[in-house]
């Protein structure tokens, strides 16, 4: 309790007689307005890193775009597309325009795309949420009931078999596990198809079309980032079985369920946010290499594109999402970090 | 109790594992719906539909058509142009007329001022167009009248009318717009036998038929492009039944061999793989050594091994398809190992110690660069590197990234690859001419050879078809002499088909093919079976 008295200092601290899941988040206002201004700083160190990065780097984006053009046209027309487009500018000159058009929300025209930014975002950044999100949500509960499970049985042939099943999917690419999907559910037994947001021939994008066509990736990229989820949460619950608490509350006569999944895994939950937290880039990356070997039309390609083709303006744009998307979920997991644990205070 | 909580959560883990498969057991993907819709898969997806951004520029687009379009064979045929374009006795004007009543598929008709426009974005130099080179000749474009356009050129340009394939845009859909950054680009206007119904970047392209083509109703109503870069998801996907016609690398395709119900379609091309060898490097400038590389190279066995098949041995940047190939150059296609040696001995490469030639103390050794990510140019620079090495030569192979081979290809050999069937102007001029000499890709190992600018020359100018044939035999025959690039195979383009497809008429590729210019140029005649 002595953690929230000194949470006072804050405006939205309620008193001392609010819920205790209010007063924890007591301070949650407070971090959010300080999360909020370390991230602009941070934001625009990103932004003029990956831009002194593309300036250091000698692709010509003019020679990138001509693609095979580039061996029938001459020097004097790349030279005329790059003065059109203004990437021989001085970097600082080319930083400054794109910060001036970002702030008045427009993110700039992409050479490689040959659209504005913000096409190539709204019209991919969906499918690549859905694609993370939905593997993610299937990751969490399949880890937490897999690895708790394997927990309460420690030693038996569920767990055994678990982890080795777990070392083995570590060690197999992500693309291996898609094409490996594909050969059998797509092409052996039919159930699923083999690639694409929708039926080739669809004419409309069908949301049960689109799930079903979801339904291998999204699986894919949950099970390759599986294990790492699964091994923790075996291991953390069944450290957690041992601890005096749990110990005390089955020596009371509770429940198995409610020791098990009210006591143990609650304990091992709060490293696990962690986790989840810090894993979060490697999901990207899983999901960028899934979008290929599925052929979704996601943001993996086209950055991998931009990159190659020194496509600054959407560079620049899909580092920033990524970079939000990353800071967003630090603080989501500080904040469930604090909503789950009493001794976890927010305000410093 | 325990043993109760084990058994749910087992149920539901089992169940939350499964899900993937169990869900949904439907339809076998592999059930298009009825005839009438074709669908073809690409590994290589357009930035742009706009042809004066150089979307399908030598025809074949389905979306627009050029004032010429080419058949089976590559001839020039009349396309929008009523008849083929005439040409002024000096060769600098060049006058089209309009066939009438072509609509554009918005309804409105077209007009020589649709073409004029579209000529003159090209050479605009705010556009952002790629094409302003193949147009150098051009100095201007003007409409008389509604029917008519006339070239003007800077000077007499043999193959002018191969560059009129281009597809005409209408010039009301850019009024006020600029065409870097036009909706156009994205929802193009032609007057071909497709029109665009949607574009989803990254996934496929629907195109509906104009049932008001000039040239006759398209005999299917929807061919989708579905965009797959993989090369081993797009075969995956077309053995899924998903594709009625796809592009696959050689050895992919040939698993298609032998299974029922598709056919592997291998269509020659003009599309070459040579070593280019520097003149600024002391080795590969000495023509023994070039020589000696020539003919200890074993093409066969890079068809063969490399290619899986799909190819033919290469002896020069004109294709044995082409009407101006000179038969002479051809040589064996094995490796003739003795004669390499004799070409060396002769020249006084000596051999050393460790079978590598020597003379004045230089070893026979060069580096051979080649695209680290193109795995056909890095199994022929081994290749090339193994035969080389029989024949007293040691070749470094080093992948690099085009970037890091583009300031080196002064001094450093190097893989490359282009080629066209359409006219052994396009790129054999720059390619080769003296002018060009370490500009870029042009002529990257500045080969100089007198005779060879005058034969270009003479192959470009006012000449007559004779008059052209004389110019580029002769110009193939000095290369062969000079030898500035060890040419070694011409690819074919493989494709697995659907047996329910008819009408496949595969004709010479040039080396990019994707949305257009691939085999299925004339899709809109194709039939199927449901």
């Amino acid at each position: 309790m002595t953690a929230f008295t000194s949470a006072g200092g804050t405006t939205t601290a309620g008193p001392a007689k609010a819920p205790a899941r209010r007063r924890r988040l007591a301070g949650a206002g407070v971090v959010l307005r300080r999360r909020l201004l370390v991230a602009v700083p941070v934001l625009a160190a990103t932004s003029a890193g990956m831009f002194a990065l593309g300036a250091a780097s000698p692709i010509d984006p003019a020679m990138q775009y001509a693609g095979a053009a580039a061996f029938t046209a001459s020097e004097e027309n790349l030279a005329q597309i790059r003065a059109n487009w203004g990437v021989d500018d001085p970097l600082p000159v080319q930083y400054a325009r794109w910060v001036g058009n970002l702030l008045r929300g427009d993110l700039g025209w992409s050479t490689s795309r040959h659209e504005p930014v913000t096409s190539v975002l709204t019209a991919r950044a969906g499918w690549t949420l859905l694609l993370v999100g939905a593997a993610l949500a299937l990751v969490l509960v399949a880890s937490l009931l897999l690895g708790t499970l394997a927990a309460y049985r420690r030693g038996g042939w569920f767990d055994r078999s678990l982890r080795a099943t777990a070392y083995a999917v570590q060690s197999m690419p992500v693309f291996w596990l898609g094409l490996a999907a594909i050969a059998v559910f797509a092409l052996t037994l039919g159930w699923l198809p083999a690639g694409g947001l929708t039926d080739v021939t669809a004419t409309t994008t069908d949301p049960a079309d689109v799930a079903r066509h979801l339904v291998l990736p999204v699986t894919v990229l949950a099970i390759s980032q599986a294990p790492w989820f699964v091994l923790f949460i075996r291991d953390a619950v069944a450290e957690s079985l041992r601890d005096d608490h749990v110990l005390a509350a089955r020596a009371r006569g509770l429940p198995g369920r409610t020791v098990l999944f009210g006591h143990a895994l609650r304990t091992a939950l709060l490293p696990f946010l962690t986790l989840v937290g810090t894993h979060l880039p490697e999901l990207v990356g899983g999901a960028v290499l899934v979008e290929t070997v599925f052929s979704l039309p996601g943001l993996g390609a086209v950055t991998v594109q931009a990159a190659l083709g020194s496509d600054f303006p959407l560079l620049a744009a899909t580092t920033l999402a990524t970079t939000v998307v990353v800071l967003a979920a630090n603080l989501a997991t500080d904040l469930a970090y604090a909503a789950a644990d009493p001794r976890v205070r927010l305000d410093d | 109790m325990g043993k109760r909580l084990s058994t749910r959560v087992t149920a539901l883990a089992a169940a939350v594992l499964v899900t993937a498969g169990c869900s949904s057991p439907v339809t076998s993907p592999a059930a298009t719906p009825g005839g009438g819709t074709l669908v073809v898969a690409t590994a290589g997806e357009p930035d742009t539909l706009n042809p004066v951004l150089n979307f399908g520029v030598d025809g074949g687009s389905l979306i627009f058509d050029g004032l010429v379009a080419r058949d089976a064979r590559n001839q020039l045929v009349p396309a929008l142009a009523r008849e083929l374009p005439t040409v002024s006795t000096d060769g600098r004007t060049v006058t089209a007329k309009l066939r009438d009543g072509v609509l554009f598929h918005d309804g409105s008709p077209l007009t020589a001022r649709d073409v004029v426009f579209t000529y003159r974005a090209v050479l605009d130099p705010k556009v952002d167009s790629t094409l302003r080179s193949d147009l150098d000749m051009l100095s201007a474009v003007a409409a008389p009248d509604t029917t008519t356009v006339v070239f003007t050129l800077k000077y007499a340009y043999a193959p002018f009318l191969q560059r009129l394939a281009l597809g005409i845009v209408p010039a009301e859909a850019f009024a006020g717009a600029d065409v870097n950054t036009a909706e156009f680009n994205r929802k193009p206007v032609g007057t071909g036998p497709y029109r665009v119904t949607s574009w989803t970047p990254g996934d496929r392209l629907v195109l509906a038929a104009n049932d008001t083509y000039w040239g006759g109703k398209p005999a299917n109503a929807v061919v989708v492009v579905a965009f797959v870069a993989d090369d081993n998801v797009r075969a995956q996907r077309m053995r899924a039944g998903e594709f009625d016609a796809a592009e696959l690398a050689p050895k992919l395709a040939a698993g298609f061999d032998r299974q029922a119900g598709y056919r592997v379609q291998r269509v020659p091309t003009a599309d070459y793989r040579g070593v280019m060898l520097p003149m600024g490097n002391p080795v590969t400038a000495d023509v023994a050594v070039r020589r000696a590389l020539h003919l200890a190279v074993d093409r066969q066995a890079m068809v063969t091994g490399v290619l899986g098949g799909a190819g033919e041995p290469a002896f020069g940047p004109v294709p044995p398809s082409s009407e101006f190939f000179e038969p002479s150059v051809a040589g064996r296609p094995a490796a003739d190992p003795a004669a390499a040696a004799a070409a060396l001995d002769a020249a006084g490469w000596e051999p050393g110690p460790d079978g590598i030639r020597v003379r004045n103390g230089r070893q026979a050794a060069f580096t051979l660069m080649y695209p680290a990510t193109d795995s056909l140019r890095k199994e022929l620079a081994l290749a090339v590197t193994a035969d080389a090495r029989k024949a007293g030569i040691k070749v470094t192979p080093e992948g690099l990234t085009w970037d890091a081979i583009t300031p080196r290809m002064k001094t450093d050999a190097l893989i490359m690859g282009y080629g066209t069937p359409y006219d052994p102007d396009f790129v054999s001029y720059q390619l080769f001419g003296s002018a060009f000499a370490g500009q870029g890709f042009f002529n990257p190992g500045s080969y100089h050879s007198p005779v060879v600018d005058e034969a270009l020359q003479a192959g470009r100018g006012n000449a007559g078809p004779a008059a052209r044939r004389a110019a580029y035999s002769t110009f193939q025959k000095q290369l062969a002499a000079d030898v500035p690039w060890v040419f070694l195979t011409y690819l074919q383009h493989t494709y697995a088909v659907k047996d329910a497809v008819a009408g496949v008429t595969p004709r010479v590729e040039p080396h990019e093919h994707d949305v257009a210019n691939s085999l299925w140029w004339n899709i809109h005649t194709w039939t199927k079976q449901p």
